[in-house]
């Protein structure tokens, strides 16, 4: 009889959960066969997102949320943007999944296997906020090159993992360690195997923080494929590029990583500010860290209508990067007076914090609602765009929905 | 002999049986190569069949990139002068959707392209590179927004208290 090679079992989970069905008779699938699910165009049932989600890019995937979808305080895998450079991997094969760990840094390169680290290591559960550095992209002006977002790439997810910080102990790590960078499983878009799409990291410090994981579970479930199944490294406050989606290998530098979009004007700003469209030579241009504080509206959606003399509750979210949201204020004037909102602490370290407040309009008319958060240095968000830069980064202008009282 | 006819008859079934993934096989490649030979002519084998199969391939050709009211249907780029050029050379290893969102001067997406040839596997574009900034800054106008847009596209709806 003539043999065929099956496709695993553990594959076979991979593609189910891409699909998010079970495939019936999909042990009998040829090894290598992309089922047509695969295939489909449509990425909101290809990756389980909610169809209010808005399509910036079809290769490689890239979708983002709006306001009003991110009112759940633990953002659902639904609303969660996403933010590839390369090829989301195929055939993922869970069993055989290593994470090795070498570079400059190590006492000695060690490979571990997935059961090794989910058995060999302490787990911890966080809710860790990601946004995507070019969040907010598209108001800049003149405009920034890249995926034009607008304010949904940001997101609230409860990760549960191991620390890096345990593993590299466990490594033994050389005084001499400066920053580590990740390797992963996705590929190039231009499918050059030598080519690696993206390979960020985080100096030491980020990387020893007990919040900074190597997360196998997204709100309590295997992480989705498209998000980084089945290894994450989770760096909540930063650039949501500084975690890395199928991490295989963790190189420990003596050096600042110099990985593919380590460089250029990838993820960095101009070091001095300058002015809207100016020429910056890349040896002005510094790596961005934490990401500077924010905040939405999620409730209600813009452009609701309520009748005069009607209270209206308005609720979302405020972060800071690796600092606390201290005070979160509202504005129906343009500015010209604000309003404190109620803010909840954060769960833990990185989390968003949830505000309300309670809004009385003096007459009928045309509004708009901004929020404005400050951290706990006294920073708050610009009303305008701020400083520009050559990619577009860093957009923390304050939000603004449109409300009509009647 | 009554015992080996049957058993002969039997055997007879049995090819007769064994025969019908074969014929079935058959009848099925033959609907495949019928399938293949409609649909994808001017490729093939078939190609020095005559005339008729050419033209049977225009408009299974034009039906590729189609173009509907001034759009390139497959990319959903504006149908101008330098469209084939970029679609050629600008959509194969990322989206049109790429290109698309992006606005920038003649001088910045000569940047974008050195850059992606620089790091991407981007290749020599050459005469056609002119030909594409041109297309792009053309169809893609930067617009002025200023520091901060006033709200736009807002769908009003009565919120329920």
């Amino acid at each position: 009889m003539e043999r065929r090679k099956f496709i695993g079992r553990a594959a076979l989970a991979t593609i189910s959960s891409a699909l998010g069905t079970e495939i019936v008779f999909g042990k009998y699938l040829p090894n290598g066969y992309t089922p047509l699910g695969l295939q489909d165009p449509d990425p909101f049932s290809l990756f389980n997102k909610d169809s209010s989600m808005v399509l910036l890019n079809d290769r490689p995937w890239n979708m983002e949320a709006q306001a009003h979808l991110l009112d759940d305080k633990v953002t659902p895998n639904k609303y969660i943007f996403i933010r590839n450079n390369g090829l989301v991997p195929e055939n993922i094969d869970v069993d055989n999944w290593t994470l090795t760990i070498d570079g400059e840094s190590v006492d000695k390169t060690r490979t571990y296997t997935l059961k090794e680290l989910k058995s060999k290591f302490q787990q911890h559960t966080y809710q860790l906020t990601l946004e995507c550095g070019g969040n907010g992209r598209s108001e800049y002006n003149p405009p920034a090159k890249g995926n034009q977002w607008t304010i949904g790439a940001v997101y609230c997810a409860e990760w549960t993992g191991i620390r890096l910080r345990d593993v590299l102990e466990d490594v033994g790590i050389k005084n001499d360690a400066v920053y580590i960078g990740y390797h992963a499983a996705d590929k190039h878009l231009s499918r050059d195997p030598n080519k690696e799409p993206i390979s960020r990291g985080a100096p030491m410090a980020k990387a020893l923080q007990d919040e900074t994981l190597l997360a196998f579970q997204m709100n309590g479930k295997d992480i989705p494929l498209v998000h980084g199944y089945p290894l994450r490294l989770v760096a909540g406050g930063w650039p949501a590029s500084v975690s890395g989606k199928w991490v295989q290998r963790i190189s420990v530098r003596n050096k600042e990583h110099d990985g593919t979009k380590m460089q250029g004007d990838a993820y960095r700003v101009p070091c001095n500010p300058v002015a809207p469209g100016e020429k910056v030579s890349e040896e002005d241009m510094c790596i961005i860290e934490s990401m500077p504080v924010k905040s939405l509206i999620t409730y209600p959606k813009t452009g609701a209508m309520i009748n005069e003399g009607n209270k209206l509750t308005i609720r979302g979210h405020a972060w800071a990067g690796e600092l606390k949201v201290s005070k979160m204020e509202y504005s129906i004037d343009f500015g010209a007076t604000w309003e404190e909102c109620q803010i909840q602490n954060p769960v833990n370290r990185l989390a968003w914090q949830h505000f309300s407040a309670q809004v009385d309009f003096p007459k009928k008319g045309y509004y708009e609602i901004w929020s404005k958060a400050t951290d706990s240095q006294g920073t708050a968000q610009p009303m305008l765009i701020p400083g520009w830069n050559p990619k577009g980064y860093l957009n923390n202008a304050c939000q603004r929905i449109a409300i009509k009282v009647t | 002999m009554k015992e080996k006819d049957t058993s002969s008859q039997k055997g007879q079934n049995r090819r007769a049986y064994n025969l019908k993934p074969i014929v079935f096989g058959c009848i099925g490649v033959m609907v495949v190569i019928g399938i293949y030979i409609i649909s994808a002519p001017g490729k093939t084998l078939f190609n020095n069949l005559g005339p008729e199969e050419d033209i049977t391939s225009v408009p299974e050709k034009d039906d590729f990139d189609r173009i509907e009211n001034g759009i390139h249907l497959r990319t959903g780029l504006i149908d101008a002068p330098g469209l084939m050029e970029t679609v050629n050379n600008c959509t194969n290893c990322h989206s049109s959707k790429l290109v698309t969102q992006n606005r920038m001067s003649a001088e910045r997406w000569k940047a974008t392209i050195r850059w992606m040839q620089e790091t991407q596997n981007l290749w020599d574009l050459g005469k056609n590179e002119a030909i594409i900034i041109d297309y792009l800054v053309e169809n893609y106008p930067q617009k002025a927004s200023g520091r901060r847009e006033v709200l736009s596209e807002i769908e009003w709806y009565v919120l329920e208290q």
